[in-house]
């Protein structure tokens, strides 16, 4: 494409992969450049210095097509179907189960950092007509880690399409479970799936998109759950963090461990979708399960 | 030593008796069963059925060796993907049979392994929340050491959740949450104090309903103390857990995890 002609862009090292360890990745997430500030970013997957202006809204590297992390109203923007999200939950806000030192100014300071209350928007929505609730994860959030309000958002979220009868979408992303809440947070694992069990046993249909990075209790609970499960390319998946095993088998683990593309060689993924063919590939899905879709389309 | 910090002590020692040995001591003629039927016997779960006061009840529990040779080929009671999917093809055998399934647990967590990884570690913890969740028949997990992160949670997500006295549970240790959070493991100990980690503080909390109490001489020298006093509370809560109907018992073990959650709108 003429419009991507290669400008000599200055290689400055490959960013290490992802830690993934649960809270680990929050702090290394602070160190990686930001995206919202700036003109230019460094691509974690090739090491190109990627001028803005050259990204369109899906957040892709046009060098190497590699998939940036993308905030909640980025997604919802380029998901749903213009005008047609409805928030749920919107003011929902975390208290201090464990009594963590400073929980609340640790919060207040994300939600600022941010403009989000939380690690999850919830809520429902038109996808290509098609009427669904959907979930999507934040990583700019404390790595979107699961304590009592992404917990609750995702449950009710999938409870109120159990009611309604509705499909439910959830795009994952998470460092696992919120440490600074403790055992609460490890609860929230059984809560959101056994929401999941009970949407499955009414017979409605959960598509779980999988993006980077999403491990550890949230790998370990909804996000394997979907009765299609999708992963962006090169989305870091899985349960244990990388050198958690790493120092527990005394090995070097190859470079595309815990990536999509080894979650779908081992079988626990159905499609690697691209993030421009997303809407087209949960379209076909809606659409192979007989969802209702808005009046006067075909 | 503070309280908690003996606590993770005694739950943790070598010493303290296995899954495999409150089984054998609480039940009567135990059967083991052996593999999940997919890829492997896990050694780090051992189940099979058992009678409870000549009731027919399924037994599966984490296992963890007293001997270093053991431990290993155990992975010192730290499941792989294998194990957890041991315990679900149990608990539909189960259902199958009408039986209830009594789960014990101690481990650090589920293995960090990278042939755990390939065979879907998440994914096989996060199908046993799902097949609890729907489970016929009653379960009551039992914490009898340690309690670690999603692979204890994995077998603990059942119509009752139960500690002896020593036991702990927590959504990591606290040498990891130290490390993460504080970038110190030396702290901890106060991560231990923080966690909330106890019966005690569990049993408030609502993560357990109940304490079994163990002798004041060690556990370790009087297994039958405790084994007695939880074959009394098995058989007691069974008749009240066996006797709703089966969506009575769905609906309550929703409902027990549904309230964990600490927020405002």
């Amino acid at each position: 494409m003429k419009l991507f002609k290669k400008k000599n862009y200055i290689p400055i090292g490959r960013t290490a992969a992802p830690e993934t360890h649960e809270g680990r990745v929050e702090r290394k997430l602070q160190e990686e450049p930001a995206i919202p500030d700036g003109m230019w970013m460094k691509c974690r997957f090739c090491g190109a210095l990627v001028y803005k202006k050259e990204m369109n809204e899906f957040k892709i590297c046009p060098k190497c097509g590699g998939h940036f992390r993308i905030s909640a109203a980025d997604r919802l923007a380029i998901t749903c179907d213009e005008g047609t999200f409805e928030e749920l939950d919107a003011n929902m806000v975390s208290k201090n189960p464990m009594g963590y030192p400073d929980y609340d100014k640790l919060i207040a300071k994300m939600q600022e950092k941010t403009g989000l209350k939380e690690g999850a928007v919830t809520g429902f929505c038109e996808i290509d007509g098609y009427k669904t609730v959907i979930g999507v994860m934040d990583s700019n959030f404390m790595m979107a880690s699961m304590g009592s309000v992404v917990g609750e958002k995702i449950t009710r979220a999938i409870e109120r399409s159990t009611e309604l009868g509705l499909p439910v979408v959830i795009f994952t992303a998470s460092g696992g479970a919120r440490m600074q809440e403790g055992i609460i947070s490890l609860m929230q694992m059984a809560k959101t799936s056994a929401a999941v069990r009970r949407h499955s046993d009414a017979g409605l249909l959960y598509v779980s998109v999988i993006t980077d990075p999403t491990t550890g209790g949230v790998s370990a609970s909804f996000a394997n759950l979907g009765d299609i499960i999708l992963a962006e390319p090169r989305a870091t998946i899985g349960f244990a963090g990388r050198r958690v095993i790493e120092g527990t088998i005394n090995e070097k683990l190859p470079e595309d461990f815990q990536s999509a593309e080894f979650q779908l060689k081992h079988g626990f993924v159905d499609r690697i979708v691209e993030r421009k063919d997303m809407r087209k590939s949960l379209s076909t899905i809606f659409k192979l399960h007989s969802i209702e879709r808005r009046d006067g389309l075909k | 030593m503070s309280n908690v910090s003996e606590i993770l002590t005694k739950s943790r020692m070598v010493s303290r008796p296995s899954s495999q040995e409150f089984i054998e001591s609480v039940f009567d003629d135990f059967f083991e069963l052996h593999g999940d039927r997919h890829y492997e016997d896990d050694m780090a779960i051992v189940g099979g059925i058992a009678l409870l006061e000549g009731m027919p009840v399924t037994v599966a529990g984490i296992q963890k060796g007293h001997t270093v040779k053991d431990n290993v080929s155990r992975r010192f009671g730290s499941p792989n993907p294998d194990g957890y999917r041991k315990v679900m093809r149990l608990m539909e055998q189960a259902e199958k049979f009408n039986r209830p399934v009594i789960q014990f647990i101690n481990t650090s967590g589920a293995y960090p392994g990278k042939g755990a990884e390939e065979r879907g570690q998440g994914e096989a913890i996060a199908r046993c929340l799902y097949m609890s969740a729907g489970l016929k028949v009653p379960v009551i997990s039992i914490f009898i050491g340690e309690g670690g992160s999603g692979g204890a949670l994995a077998m603990a997500a059942g119509d009752r959740v139960w500690m002896l006295e020593n036991g702990m549970y927590a959504v990591l240790s606290p040498e990891g949450f130290a490390s993460i959070l504080w970038r110190d493991p030396s702290r901890s100990a106060e991560a231990a104090e923080l966690m909330k980690i106890t019966a005690e503080d569990l049993l408030k909390n609502g993560v357990i309903e109940k304490i079994i109490p163990e002798p004041e001489e060690g556990l370790e020298n009087n297994l039958s103390f405790t084994a007695e006093i939880l074959k009394k509370e098995l058989i007691k809560e069974l008749d009240i857990l066996c006797s709703k109907t089966t969506d009575e018992l769905l609906e309550e073990r929703y409902r027990r995890f549904r309230k964990f959650g600490d927020y405002s709108e």
